[in-house]
Formats: structure tokens, sequence, C-alpha cells
């Protein structure tokens, strides 16, 4: 039991990662990764109310009609994410005003639908909280990982705090003004999926077609 | 007149909430692959955020506002903390109601669109819609613009994007990159494309 646990725990952090293999989630991740505190209270965010959520529509789970059960998860995170919201606006300003509507866009985010539907309804409530946090822990992994490169490359800071000195203060560091713009995201993202795939082959999806050899030779 | 066509060019091009807020970004992956069920998808979202976001805007303005409900004599309660689940409620009525209304009147438009209606419900774009015609606090006639404008921004971004991946199919990409991998990367481009529709205004 112990060794499950832990697994439903620690796959989603890579071997079942929400972002790049279940397409799950996209929405939000990426417009707020341009520095890495907001990525990293992003991810903070969806964490809490991935496991909350999905332990609160687990412990429903026998109590729900099942024809409404989509408005009852609706509304179960709807309320965990208004908390949220109002809590990082008393407590958090300044940050809560640069993540703007995404911190109320984790309603629609499809993650944490997703694990409530696809987990939640079927499994006891410590699996489903644990698996919530998981996802969101991997939600949060890749989250961190592009914030921190594009706040690095694009800033030359991490945290706010200046490592390289860009050359208008006199430093030898050209700041990459690309990294801050949002096809950095996506470009990052990419290599992110290839480097996993490069790794972990059996995550590559399978081609439509296939070149023959010899058309592949002659390129 | 003027301010309003730059806000519409603005929320097709430059503000484009696929490629530059990255909303709605599950579906915009999901269904791309064939140029017509991209096209259905697309012309529901234009339908639903020119219809909601208005909508929305009324709601807001009329009940949830610091002060909106002054007329009932309860001026100093402030409810805008509802606006999440008040737009999600009506987002999804809204929807079901469209949905009647098309089906009735225009059944061809209904089957173009098929079963893209109701999943548009939690599109994260619908609602991104509404959350920043609150947070920029446009009035109604800008909320219209912007609606419609926002919608067919998006729809465009889809449309060519799964033109592209019909293409892609024949194209011989490294073997980790397959799929996903090479999806973010043309979506990328396409972003960088539409940044340089910022000479516009």
């Amino acid at each position: 039991m112990q060794d499950s646990n832990w697994r439903i725990l620690t796959r989603p952090l890579i071997d079942d990662n929400p972002l790049t293999l279940q397409i799950l989630g996209i929405c939000s991740a990426l417009a707020v990764t341009t520095s890495l505190d907001t990525a990293l209270l992003m991810g903070l965010v969806v964490v809490c109310v991935l496991g909350l959520g999905s332990a609160l529509v687990s412990l429903m789970r026998h109590q729900i009609p099942h024809s409404v059960r989509i408005i009852v998860q609706i509304t179960v995170i709807a309320t965990l994410v208004i908390v949220v919201d109002q809590l990082l606006q008393a407590y958090a300003f300044e940050l809560s005003k640069r993540l703007s509507v995404f911190v109320g866009l984790i309603i629609t985010n499809c993650i944490v639908l997703g694990r409530a539907e696809g987990f939640a309804m079927h499994n006891g409530v410590v699996a489903s909280a644990l698996d919530g946090i998981g996802n969101g822990l991997g939600y949060a992994f890749i989250l961190i990982l592009v914030g921190a490169l594009r706040e690095f490359l694009g800033k030359g800071s991490l945290l706010n705090m200046q490592i390289l000195i860009p050359t208008s203060q006199g430093g030898g560091f050209e700041p990459l003004q690309l990294m801050l713009l949002p096809p950095s995201a996506f470009f990052i993202i990419g290599g992110i999926i290839w480097l996993i795939r490069r790794k972990r082959p059996q995550q590559v999806e399978e081609p439509e077609f296939s070149l023959r050899v010899k058309d592949r030779r002659a390129r | 007149m003027n301010a309003l066509f730059e806000l519409l060019l603005r929320s097709v091009f430059l503000d484009n909430l696929a490629l530059s807020f990255f909303l709605g970004m599950c579906t915009f992956l999901a269904v791309s692959k064939r140029v017509d069920t991209a096209f259905g998808v697309g012309l529901a979202m234009m339908f639903v955020q020119t219809v909601t976001v208005p909508v929305n805007n009324l709601i807001y303005h009329q009940l949830l506002a610091p002060g909106a409900l002054a007329w009932a004599g309860l001026g100093e309660v402030d409810l805008s903390f509802l606006r999440l689940i008040a737009f999600i409620g009506v987002i999804a009525a809204m929807v079901q109601v469209l949905e009647m209304i098309l089906e009735f009147h225009l059944p061809r438009l209904h089957r173009a669109m098929g079963i893209f209606l109701p999943l548009i419900t939690v599109n994260c774009a619908i609602l991104g819609g509404s959350l920043f015609m609150v947070e920029r606090s446009y009035g109604f006639t800008e909320s219209v613009v912007f609606g419609f404008g926002s919608g067919l921004g998006w729809a465009l971004a889809i449309v060519m994007f799964a033109a592209i991946r019909e293409r892609l199919k024949y194209a011989d990409i490294p073997q980790g990159l397959q799929g996903l991998g090479i999806n973010f990367i043309v979506a990328g481009l396409m972003s960088l494309g539409f940044m340089a529709f910022a000479g516009l205004g």
C-alpha cells in the first residue's frame, strides 16, 4: 500500500506528466512563466487546489448523482479557487496583480476537472488527494523549469536577484528579449517534450504516415 | 469609432487569445488535426464569445460590481468575489440556450459546429475573455467589439494552425518531436508571426 501511494504521487512528475503527455492545463501554464516567482506561486496554488479539490470530490463521490456530477465538480473547484484568489489578494497583492486573470482561470484548467472526473470519482480520499498533489507537482515542475529558463535568459536574474549583469549596466550579458515574449514559452515546452521523449521513448507518438526508406535517404 | 476599430484589430491580431495569452490551448491542440473540424470549433467559439462577453459585462456591472446594488438599497454590498462562479454559470447557460436556438432556426450552422458547442463551456478562452473584460474595465459597446474580435482571432489562429498541421503529416520529423513537440514549436512560430502585427497600432 505504501508503495502504490508513493507511485500515485510520483508518477505524474515525469512518466505521466499532465502538461507534456496528457495535454492538460496548458492554457494557464505558459502565460505566468515570464519570471520564476509568478511560476512558483502559480505552481503552489495549483497544487493546493488540485489536492483539496480531488480530496473533496472523492469524499462526496457516493453522494453525487451521476447526471449532475460535472456541475458539482465545477462548483467545488470554483469555490476553492475563489478562496485562493481572495487569500492572494489579501496577502500577496503585488503578485496577484501580475498573475491577473490566470488564478481565476484555474477553474477551467482541464487538469483539475480531468483529475476530479478521471480519478477522484472512483478512488478513495487519500489516493485522490495524493493523485491531485502529484499532478499539481508535475504541472508545477514544468512551470518552474520554464519560468526559471525564461527569467534567467531574458533578464539574467532568478527570483529578481541579478545574476548576470546586462550590457546596459556595464556587464557582459545581452538579455534575450525573445524570452520575455509569448513565443519562447512554446519553444521551451516543445524542447522539454523532446528531451523527455528522448529519455522515455515509449511516450513517442506513432506517426500517421511513415516515409519510405528510399525517400528518407533521398533527403 | 476609431478607438473601437483599433480595439477590434488589437483583439484579433496583437492580443490574440490563443497565441499571445495561451488561452484555449487544450482545445487548440486537441481539435486541430483537420481544417474542417477546426473551422467548426472556431465558428462555435466566435459565436459563444460574442454573446457571453457582453452578457457577462451586463451582469457584472448591474449586479456584482461594488455599489451596483444601490437600486435595491444595498449600496455598500460588494459581490465582485462571486464573479468567477457567476460567469461560469452564465457561460454554461448561454451555451445551452444558443444550442437550442441554433438547432431550431439554423440547423445547418448547428451541424457545422457539431459537438463543439458544449465542449466550449469549459474552454478557458471564453472565461478568460470575460475576466479580461472586467480587468480592463470595458464598457458595453467595447465588450461587444472585444468579444467578437477575440473570438474571430482565436478562430483564425486555429484554422491556420490546422492547415499547417495537415501539411506537417508529410514531413520527416525527429522521433522525439513527433506529435505534441512539433505542434508546440509550430504554435510558437505562429505566435512569433502574430507579434509582428504590433506595428499595426
